[in-house]
């Protein structure tokens, strides 16, 4: 059976990029209006 | 779509009202003026891919497969670009990034091998779909 992710949103853009450095892994960035 | 983006990303989210600090200096660095807008950054923090307004799940999803196979481009893996391209094109054929993602393929293929049959094919494949792209124009130099 296939495992289904959560997206584990991160609301601090400067630890994320500093992550994505670490383990070359892109950066998605949503920048939204929508209720949370 | 959900684990596309929680197993390919680093997932960041700015709420305009939520983060509003973040909204207006990220909106400032990286020119960002409407919502929804979701960008691509590969791993050095450069911009490889925007999306700006509403899309249709599939739509999304190819877009968002777009950004990856841009940022593997953008680190000189043209193999692993040319498999994400063509990928794009055998999940999502009927999306306007199909289009986008065959001709890149091609240019893939090229950069991985040198082999100028690569964009010949592209060129020709484009005879078969996507003829009124702007894509198959501009692959229209490569005929053979």
């Amino acid at each position: 059976m296939p495992v289904s992710h959560e997206i584990s949103w991160s609301r601090n853009y400067d630890r994320a990029k500093q992550e994505a450095a670490a383990d070359k892994k892109p950066l998605l960035l949503d920048f939204t209006a929508a209720p949370m | 779509m959900a684990d596309l983006i929680a197993t390919s990303f680093h997932p960041v989210r700015v709420h305009v009202r939520e983060d509003a600090e973040a909204w207006k200096r990220l909106g400032l660095e990286l020119g960002v003026q409407w919502t929804p807008t979701v960008l691509i950054l590969d791993s050095a923090g450069v911009e490889r891919h925007r999306i700006e307004g509403f899309l249709p799940a599939d739509d999304f999803l190819a877009q968002v497969s777009l950004g990856l196979a841009k940022a593997a481009f953008s680190r000189s893996d043209f193999a692993d670009a040319e498999q994400r391209y063509r990928a794009i094109v055998d999940a999502y054929p009927n999306t306007e990034s199909a289009a986008e993602a065959l001709y890149w393929a091609g240019v893939s293929k090229y950069k991985a091998t040198n082999d100028p049959t690569a964009l010949q094919d592209t060129a020709r494949a484009f005879g078969e779909r996507y003829q009124e792209s702007s894509w198959a124009k501009k692959s229209s130099v490569w005929r053979g």
